[in-house]
């Protein structure tokens, strides 16, 4: 791929980070040679950006020699990546069988009173992203809740509450 | 630099210095860094038991280790202390700080914080004394819990990479594919198939390049196996990536993990970076002339990328969608190369298998299933975690004996064995034996080991709904069978278990079974119905019971079923 399509990618794109799309150009100069780094390029670009709007992945497509159309098929195969931006936490109530058996499915009505969200959406404050995972292999700590990186082991609705709290009041960083 | 290792007595001498290095200690405590553990706030045991015993002026004969997980997720945090093999469960800092005045400094075990037996209504401090310990027979779990997982030193003082060295510097390839033909091993990710007639097939075939694949995508609803094995012991599956690369003649492996386990991710990670330093990855390993490195490849989300053709697709950067076999992996594979895809269970298997020999790992099991198989129970049993059985042992031996059957004086209905694609088993037939033909018989599976326990509270109609639930949701949308006949099915369930079930509908779900089951693309739609089936083989009545009378016997339908929860779960994430 030429030089010329990525700056047009570049100049296209008014309002975005330019600093993190630099960024990201040199990861993408890092793998363009090598077959099939696709989604290691996603992981990479998510990790900086936070997500993945159309904008970026048309500059990634135009980096890596590839569609638009190809990279938005991958983006949106994979309910990993993001196209909207995410709130500072996020929030995955567990849904595997386990969870499930154990009073998961309570948990997911707690927190849609609680914050007043639907799964896969985010607060208006950007304060947390709520999500439901099929299986975090916790099974044994059921029904588990994670936050972030941090796994809450056999959660109820009062424990959710408190655990939200401290989020919210930044007892937790993120 | 790191030294290289190059040969046996290098190995040899690496274990020694680590063996003499721990008897110094007074006491080692292995403190348990599994997932459970982990989320249970071990970080805190691990850090007081530093601080404590250095207070207490025994911090230099003390050595603290933080292990993989030791399978008894139920009550952790745990820690196991040697000598005398004591076991401490369910701990707080104020519990660590009496075990280190009472036990670590004073030498008096402190029994009220021992591992405690309901059944038999006492502490039972030693490990070797515990009912859950006792019945196991561990292979694939070897050093899980029972040594550093970071330290690639641990691993060659428990032997490791002794089989590697035995096989690259001794064995020709063929004998290697010949060791693991001779153990009976299967697949131990789900689908069953023979390992040693994979690796040959994968051996004989032609090309330029050839791969070796480690399938780390453990996406089974209940299963966490895989990722024990992962976290507290990733040297193993390097050591199997190594020992398949060599035998079928690769110079790639790829270890394909799941993003929702970003810890096995690191530690894997880690794994690679110490063997590569060691030499024991990249150029001339052991002086052989073979070369061989790994990549580490994160998945993103999907449950189909298990299956091999997806994941494959997946490696090469694309949507992770099955395509039709043949033409199978080891004829045409990633990137149009031969290529041979293992279960990480399975790799880990390998390292024993090549040093001790094949017929020492046929002598477990039964006669047509060979070895041991890891099992990861949850649900409604008393011992969640996870537990390494010779295969063949009695489903009742495993929930009943060794993890303590169910709690809460509930009355135990019926077991989910292999997840989705699995089926369930009752009282009945809880003392069949657990190999791969007994259960398929039973319209189960081994599959990749779950084991969801399931009290009188559980109904089996909404259970099987919540099962369709997942693989409609997980369909990737390819073939027709599946992507339609999985959502049919599911309204089937959904109106049965909303209290709207028809006269016949029972009839339409086996026929749309049957259907599903014969025409889909892959593995995901071919199993789909087996949730189905078996509970209506099993549990007829009570789908007639929801249809005519309106009755759930368990209370779970009619009123609480959560319409919303579900349906939007999977692709509301991706907006």
């Amino acid at each position: 791929m030429d030089g010329k399509t990525v700056t047009a990618a570049k100049n296209g794109c008014e309002g975005c980070n330019q600093e993190a799309f630099d960024e990201i150009g040199n990861i993408i100069d890092l793998y363009k040679d090598k077959e099939g780094s696709l989604i290691q390029v996603l992981h990479r670009a998510q990790g900086i950006y936070g997500y993945l709007p159309l904008e970026l992945q048309s500059y990634i497509a135009d980096g890596l020699g590839l569609s638009l159309s190809e990279v938005s098929g991958v983006v949106t195969f994979y309910p990993f990546f993001k196209t909207k931006p995410q709130g500072k936490h996020t929030i995955s109530i567990c849904m595997g069988t386990a969870c499930y058996v154990r009073g998961g499915k309570k948990l997911v009505e707690t927190i849609r009173d609680l914050l007043g969200i639907e799964v896969g959406e985010t607060t208006e404050d950007g304060m947390f992203t709520f999500v439901v995972e099929r299986c975090i292999g916790a099974c044994g700590l059921a029904p588990a809740v994670m936050v972030d990186d941090t796994v809450y082991r056999q959660v109820d609705e009062e424990m959710l509450k408190a655990i939200i709290e401290k989020y919210r009041k930044g007892e937790v960083s993120a | 630099m790191a030294e290289q290792i190059k040969t046996f007595k290098q190995l040899e001498d690496i274990k020694k210095a680590y063996l003499a290095a721990q008897e110094k200690y007074d006491y080692i405590v292995y403190v348990c860094g599994g997932a459970g553990c982990v989320a249970a706030k071990c970080d805190v045991i691990r850090k007081t038991l530093i601080d404590e015993t250095q207070k207490a002026g025994i911090g230099d004969t003390v050595s603290v280790v933080q292990t993989g997980c030791m399978g008894t997720c139920a009550v952790g945090p745990v820690m196991l202390v040697t000598p005398g093999n004591i076991f401490y469960t369910e701990l707080t800092a104020d519990k660590v700080k009496k075990i280190v005045t009472g036990h670590l400094a004073g030498g008096k075990v402190v029994e009220e914080y021992t591992y405690y037996d309901a059944a038999l209504d006492k502490h039972v401090p030693k490990m070797d004394d515990i009912d859950f310990f006792k019945k196991q027979v561990k292979i694939a779990l070897r050093n899980c819990g029972a040594m550093a997982y970071n330290d690639i030193a641990a691993y060659i003082a428990r032997d490791g990479y002794q089989a590697a060295c035995k096989a690259l510097t001794e064995l020709s390839p063929q004998k290697v594919v010949d060791e693991v033909m001779a153990s009976g091993l299967r697949g131990r990710g789900g689908a069953g198939f023979p390992t040693g007639i994979k690796w040959q097939a994968a051996h004989d075939s032609k090309g330029d390049r050839k791969y070796m694949v480690c399938n780390a995508d453990e996406g089974d609803p209940g299963a966490f196996m895989d990722r024990a094995i992962l976290d507290g012991d990733p040297h193993s599956v390097v050591e199997g990536m190594l020992l398949g690369g060599y035998a079928i003649g690769a110079d790639t492996g790829y270890i394909y993990i799941r993003a929702e386990y970003p810890v096995a991710v690191e530690r894997i990670g880690d794994a690679i970076d110490q063997a590569r330093a060691h030499g024991l990855l990249g150029k001339d390993i052991f002086g052989s002339g073979f070369d061989y490195d790994l990549e580490i490849r994160i998945g993103a989300g999907v449950y189909v990328c298990g299956e091999e053709t997806a994941l494959m697709a997946s490696i090469e950067g694309n949507r992770g969608e099955p395509r039709q076999k043949p033409p199978l992996p080891f004829q045409k594979g990633l990137f149009g190369c031969p290529t041979n895809i293992n279960n990480v269970e399975t790799l880990a298997n390998i390292p024993a298998i090549v040093k001790n020999g094949g017929k020492w790992y046929a002598q477990y099991g039964t006669e047509k299933s060979k070895g041991t198989k890891v099992f990861a129970l949850a649900g409604d049993v008393v011992m969640t975690g996870i537990v390494e059985v010779p295969i063949g042992t009695p489903m009742r031996e495993i929930i009943f004996n060794i993890c303590g059957g169910v709690p809460d004086g509930k009355k135990f209905k019926a077991v989910q064995s292999g997840g989705p694609s699995g089926g369930v088993i009752t009282d009945l037939d809880l003392d069949v034996p657990t190999d791969y033909q007994s259960l398929q018989q039973l319209g189960a599976i081994v599959g990749s080991g779950i084991l969801i326990v399931m009290n009188e509270d559980t109904c089996m109609v909404d259970s099987a709904r919540y099962f369709m639930e997942f693989i409609r949701e997980e369909s990737c949308g390819k073939c027709n069978a599946c992507r339609l006949g999985t959502k049919r099915m599911l309204e089937i369930l959904e109106r049965i278990v909303d209290g709207e079930g028809e006269e016949g509908d029972v009839e339409l779900l086996e026929e749309l079974c049957e259907v599903v089951a014969e025409t889909s693309l892959c593995g995901l739609g071919q199993t789909a119905p087996n949730a189905v089936m078996s509970t209506i083989r099993y549990f007829r009545d009570e789908y007639d019971e929801h249809i005519r009378d309106g009755i759930c016997r368990a209370g779970v339908c009619f009123t609480q079923r959560d319409k919303k929860a579900y349906p939007q779960r999977l692709r509301g994430r991706v907006l």
